[in-house]
């Protein structure tokens, strides 16, 4: 009896404490996901009962909707834009704290503080930063007599503004998450490139970063599935009502996300549609992430 | 000299990740019609700012509204993951590496793009609008799991739990006395990421909580920054009495939070 109890609890509990996840993440996880796909075929809204099937007529709908690709060109702006210069102010902050420092901890606290930061309140600090007029940055640009910018307003200088939110949250993140992969390198290769005559850029460049490639292709994929999907930024930017489901008066920082939040829950609850959006930035995301591990794969030691 | 140089660009790189907080902190001490002039020194409007935050919004609901919402998500998180965690570093099971791998995989999977079909399925479940709909979905995640099982795979030695068998502990018993206690430092690091991450999260919550009592406080400060007329001051003071709680913890837990991070990375 005792035995076959034993068996039992062996055999069985394994699945028993697994099983809470799996269940919980099939059911409001993977499902919804999967079943984004159905619904992209309907024409389907919440405030009707009848969903009426028309295949790919949502999808054809979309790519022939200019502010879809107007969406679609502000992402991909915006994600090179904050992505790239993160990645690099990474490495380097990394490069700079991977040595024996005074203070270490306090350098490491200071980075990660802005992570800590809601990405609501991120967008609501930088929005007053970039105030058109009573924004500390046109202050500042004033006093060196370069003017005033209206932020907002413009493509390129509200993509910049954006993608300074999110390189000021994830530069330090993404540092400590360098660091940890870099203090894994010995150290004598920095001592004998040193002896060379090796530049820090130099150690960085052909000894730190081949040494760090898993990890860095890591980040990059990470950042650039966070990137594809940037909402509560532009939403937010934008101010007064309307105009954070627009994403600017001229839909200028109109990201993807944004867009489905338009056409999901403020225009008739248009679900069918909205799901042919998520469902592209769905295969988006995977072409993204395939492209950026083929490229990454590429650095060689 | 050039250790001056990079303790300068170290310093440097500080201001510039305190500035805008230090900066709101001094915009939610002034009167809005104040802030037409810039200045770094602080008024005298916070408590007078604050009232009216509490008076706009219900910013005390929404609050409370976050705490029991990341309270419950993080214990739930913490304890899945580490009976989790436990089975797959430590148990024996058919399938075990192809499960851990499907965990591993599910961590990249965007679910913010199933939003849709989760309104759906929220809606026949008559959970819409409620604190339900936030907490039920965020349950579990894939991170937790894989972080606790690379954990306890080190941190907890297998001899202890196979002296344990040979006194007849059942799993359940050795999860209780010889996993928790070996896992604490680890569950207290992801706790501590689970619970900013969901304190800080907003789109999911803005979509289905529909009521102002609802409301967590990262929908309420959306509403303060979208509200009709721009008043910085009081956004920003909502901000910071939102955002102070959380670098006074992390002031206190930050040193562990940054070893978390940095460990769970190296695996990663």
């Amino acid at each position: 009896m005792r035995n076959w109890l034993y068996k039992v609890d062996t055999r069985v509990s394994p699945y028993l404490y697994i099983s809470p996840f799996f269940i919980l993440f099939a059911v409001f996880g993977l499902f919804p996901l999967a079943y984004t796909a159905y619904v992209s075929l309907f024409d389907w809204s919440l405030l009707r009962d009848d969903h009426t099937y028309i295949g790919f007529g949502n999808y054809r709908e979309l790519f022939a909707d200019p502010y879809f690709w107007n969406a679609l060109g502000n992402t991909i702006s915006i994600l090179v834009l904050s992505t790239v210069p993160q990645l690099i102010i990474a490495l380097v902050l990394a490069h700079l704290i991977n040595r024996p420092l005074r203070g270490q901890t306090a350098w490491r606290l200071g980075m990660l503080l802005p992570n800590v930061t809601s990405v609501v309140a991120v967008a609501v600090i930088f929005s007053q930063l970039f105030g058109r007029d009573f924004g500390l940055i046109n202050a500042m640009l004033e006093s060196l007599h370069l003017g005033r910018i209206n932020w907002q307003a413009g493509t390129a200088s509200s993509h910049i503004a954006i993608s300074v939110m999110i390189i000021w949250q994830w530069s330090g993140y993404n540092a400590l998450i360098f660091l940890a992969a870099m203090q894994a390198v010995p150290k004598e290769l920095y001592e004998s490139a040193r002896l060379d005559g090796a530049t820090e850029f130099q150690q960085l460049r052909s000894i730190t970063i081949p040494a760090i490639r898993p990890t860095l292709i890591f980040v990059v994929i990470v950042s650039t599935i966070y990137g594809l999907q940037i909402f509560a930024q532009p939403q937010l930017f934008a101010g007064n009502g309307p105009q954070g489901i627009t994403g600017g008066s001229d839909r200028q920082f109109q990201t993807l996300t944004v867009y489905l939040y338009e056409h999901g829950f403020n225009r008739g609850f248009e679900f069918g549609y909205a799901s042919a959006v998520a469902w592209v930035m769905f295969g988006l995301i995977v072409i993204f992430a395939a492209v950026n591990y083929r490229l990454m794969r590429r650095i060689r030691k | 000299m050039k250790r001056r140089l990079l303790y300068l660009t170290l310093l440097g790189v500080l201001v510039f990740s305190a500035f805008p907080l230090y900066f709101s902190l001094v915009v939610s001490t002034k009167d809005n019609s104040a802030l037409s002039s810039v200045s770094l020194i602080p008024g005298r409007n916070l408590l007078e700012n604050i009232r009216k935050v509490f008076e706009t919004v219900p910013f005390g609901t929404a609050m409370l509204n976050s705490l029991i919402v990341a309270g419950t998500v993080t214990a739930s998180v913490v304890l899945f993951s580490t009976l989790a965690g436990f089975a797959f570093s430590k148990l024996h099971f058919r399938a075990r590496t192809a499960l851990l791998l499907t965990v591993v995989a599910t961590m990249m999977v965007p679910t913010q793009l199933g939003i849709i079909p989760l309104y759906i399925l929220v809606t026949k479940l008559e959970w819409h609008d409620t604190l339900t709909a936030v907490i039920v979905p965020a349950l579990v995640n894939a991170f937790g799991v894989f972080f606790m099982s690379q954990y306890l795979s080190e941190a907890l030695p297998s001899e202890l739990l196979e002296a344990g068998r040979m006194d007849g502990a059942t799993t359940h018993r050795l999860f209780w006395h010889v996993v928790l206690p070996a896992a604490r430092p680890a569950m207290a690091v992801l706790g501590m990421l689970t619970f900013l991450g969901t304190w800080n999260d907003y789109l999911w919550p803005l979509v289905v909580l529909a009521s102002p009592e609802h409301q967590t406080v990262q929908v309420a400060l959306s509403q303060l920054r979208a509200g009709y007329v721009q008043d910085y001051s009081l956004a920003l003071t909502g901000t910071m009495v939102a955002t102070i709680p959380l670098i006074i913890v992390f002031g206190a837990l930050g040193k562990q939070l940054i070893g978390g991070i940095m460990q769970g990375a190296i695996k990663g």
